[in-house]
C-alpha cells in the first residue's frame, strides 16, 4: 500500500518530457518533488504563472508571488506571468498537457466529484470545473477509500459533480486504474496489495485482464 | 494624453453608492485593491454585490466589508479561510453564488470585450449549469455564461501613469486586467504612479483606455496568506 508520497511518486512517472502540467492542491502538489530531473517540464498554476518553482528560502518570500493554493512560491528561469483569462485560455484551450487533481469520488464513466458535500460548508470549486471540463489528460490522485472506509471509486457519483466523463486515470494508495467505456480497468497494483483487496475496496465495475503487475516506483 | 489621474482614494470612489455591483481584482490577498476596500468601509455603503475570486480573510481584504455587513451578495469561485463569511452564509444574511474560476475570468473579459455571453465547457452536467442554456459544438457540450454588468471595477496595479496605463507584478496580476473596462467606471490604484512617458509602451499590460480613474495608493500591507518556505539545507 502506498502513502501520499507514494501516490505522487507513481503519478510523476506519467509526466513526460515537454509537458505543461497543472497540479491541484494536496497530493498532486507533491508530484513536483518526484518528476525526473532529466526531462523538461513546466508547472502552471491557474492564478497566473507558468514555470513555477519551489517554495522560496526564508526571508525571500514575495507577497506578489503565490500559487493557486495561496502559498508563496518562486519563478524559475523562463517563467511567465499572465492574467486569469489567459491562464484559463491555456487550460480550456487544451494547451496544458496534463492535469492532476484530487477527488472525493470518481465514477466508472469518468465523472468526478470534488467540490461540494451537501449539508457541509461549501468553499467553492475554484478552477476545478474549468480544468476537468477541458483537459484532455486528467489523472486523479486520491486514497482508494474515504475516512469511513467507503470506496471512492463508484458506479455513479453520489456527491454533486465537478465534471462529467472526464477522468482518464486514477492513482490511489492501492492501484492504478484507467477509465474505459466498460468501467475501471485495473492496470497496476500497489506494492504488496492483492487484486482481491482492490476489488473489495472498489464499488464500481473493475475489469481485470490477465496478470496485474505491481507498480514499479 | 487623456488625464485619468485623481488626487486621492476619496475622489477615485466618487459616485459609489449602496446597492451597486462591484468587480474587485485579486487572488486571495494577492493583488487586491487595498485602498479602495478601505475607502468602501469608510464610506459605509451597503447592500453591495461584490464579484471577486475570493472573499478575503476575517480581518483583511473583502473580510473588512463583511465584518460591517456591507455585502449583500458575493460572486466568487472559492471562499474558504473566512469565519465571518461562513457565519453570514450559513445564517442566510449573505447570498453567495459560486462559479468556476475560468468562467469568472471570462465573464469579466466578455464585459470588457463587448461580448454579451460566452460558451464554456466548464460546469456542463453539474449544478452550475442548471437553468442555463447549453449547446453542442463538434460533439462537446457547452454552457452559456453571461458577461458581468457592474457599476465599478476596482483594480490594483504595480505601476501606472496618468494616462491610465498599467503594469502588474508577479501573480498579483490575476483578475485585475480582466476587470479593467468590464464595469461602467474602472478605478485603478497603483503602488507607483510614474510620470507619463516613463513607462515603455511595449511593456504596458493594460492600455489606459480601459481605466477611467487612477490614483497613487498608499500604506500597502500586502499580506501573505500561506507563508511556505524551503528550508536551507
Amino acid at each position: 500500500m502506498l502513502d501520499k508520497n507514494g501516490i505522487a511518486k507513481r503519478i510523476a512517472k506519467e509526466v513526460k518530457n515537454g509537458y505543461y502540467v497543472n497540479l491541484g492542491i494536496g497530493i498532486p502538489t507533491l508530484v513536483a518533488n518526484f518528476v525526473r530531473d532529466d526531462i523538461e517540464v513546466e508547472f502552471q498554476s491557474e492564478n497566473g504563472i507558468l514555470g513555477m518553482g519551489p517554495f522560496p528560502f526564508d526571508g525571500e518570500e514575495d507577497a506578489d508571488l503565490i500559487n493557486a493554493g495561496k502559498q508563496t512560491i518562486t519563478a524559475l528561469d523562463g517563467a511567465s506571468f499572465f492574467d486569469s483569462a489567459m491562464s484559463f485560455s491555456m487550460i480550456r484551450g487544451q494547451h496544458v498537457d496534463l492535469t492532476i487533481l484530487g477527488a472525493m469520488e470518481v465514477a466508472e464513466n469518468g465523472d468526478i466529484a470534488n467540490w461540494k458535500i451537501p449539508g457541509r460548508l461549501v468553499k467553492g470549486m475554484g478552477g476545478a470545473m474549468d480544468l476537468v471540463a477541458s483537459a484532455d489528460n486528467i489523472i486523479v490522485a486520491m486514497m482508494h477509500t474515504n475516512k469511513k472506509g467507503a470506496s471512492k471509486l463508484l458506479k455513479r457519483c453520489t456527491l454533486p459533480l465537478t465534471g462529467v466523463n472526464c477522468v482518464k486515470k486514477i492513482v490511489t494508495n492501492l492501484a492504478v486504474m484507467e477509465v474505459t467505456s466498460k468501467g475501471f480497468k485495473l492496470v497496476e497494483r500497489a506494492p504488496g496489495v492483492s487484486v482481491e483487496t482492490i476489488l473489495e475496496a472498489t464499488d464500481g465495475h473493475v475489469i481485470i485482464d490477465g496478470e496485474i503487475p505491481e507498480m514499479a516506483l | 494624453m487623456i488625464n485619468k489621474k485623481v488626487e486621492n482614494v476619496q475622489q477615485a470612489l466618487m459616485g459609489v453608492e449602496s446597492g451597486m455591483t462591484l468587480l474587485l481584482g485579486g487572488f486571495g490577498l494577492c493583488g487586491i485593491p487595498e485602498n479602495a476596500i478601505a475607502e468602501l468601509v469608510a464610506m459605509n455603503v451597503n447592500n453591495l454585490t461584490c464579484i471577486s475570486n475570493n472573499a478575503g480573510v476575517d480581518d483583511f481584504g473583502l473580510g473588512l466589508l463583511l465584518q460591517k455587513h456591507q455585502i449583500k451578495k458575493m460572486v466568487s469561485s472559492y471562499v474558504g479561510e473566512n469565519d465571518e463569511f461562513e457565519r453570514q452564509m450559513l445564517s442566510g444574511e449573505l447570498d453567495v453564488e459560486l462559479i468556476p474560476q475560468g468562467t469568472l475570468a471570462e465573464r469579466c473579459r466578455a464585459a470588457q470585450a463587448g461580448f454579451p455571453a460566452v460558451y464554456t465547457p466548464a460546469g456542463f452536467g453539474t449544478e452550475v449549469a442548471e437553468g442555463k442554456e447549453t449547446r453542442e459544438f463538434d460533439g462537446k457540450m457547452y454552457v452559456l455564461e453571461h458577461a458581468f454588468k457592474a457599476d465599478f471595477s476596482f483594480v490594483k496595479a504595480w505601476k501606472g501613469d496618468a494616462a491610465g496605463n498599467l503594469i502588474f507584478k508577479g501573480t498579483a496580476r490575476n483578475f485585475n486586467p480582466n476587470m479593467c473596462g468590464a464595469a461602467t467606471i474602472t478605478v485603478a490604484e497603483v503602488e507607483e504612479l510614474v510620470p507619463v512617458g516613463t513607462l515603455d509602451p511595449n511593456q504596458i499590460h493594460v492600455p489606459g483606455i480601459f481605466v477611467q480613474r487612477i490614483f497613487q495608493g498608499k500604506d500597502y500591507e500586502k499580506r501573505i496568506e500561506q507563508r511556505t518556505i524551503t528550508p536551507k539545507n
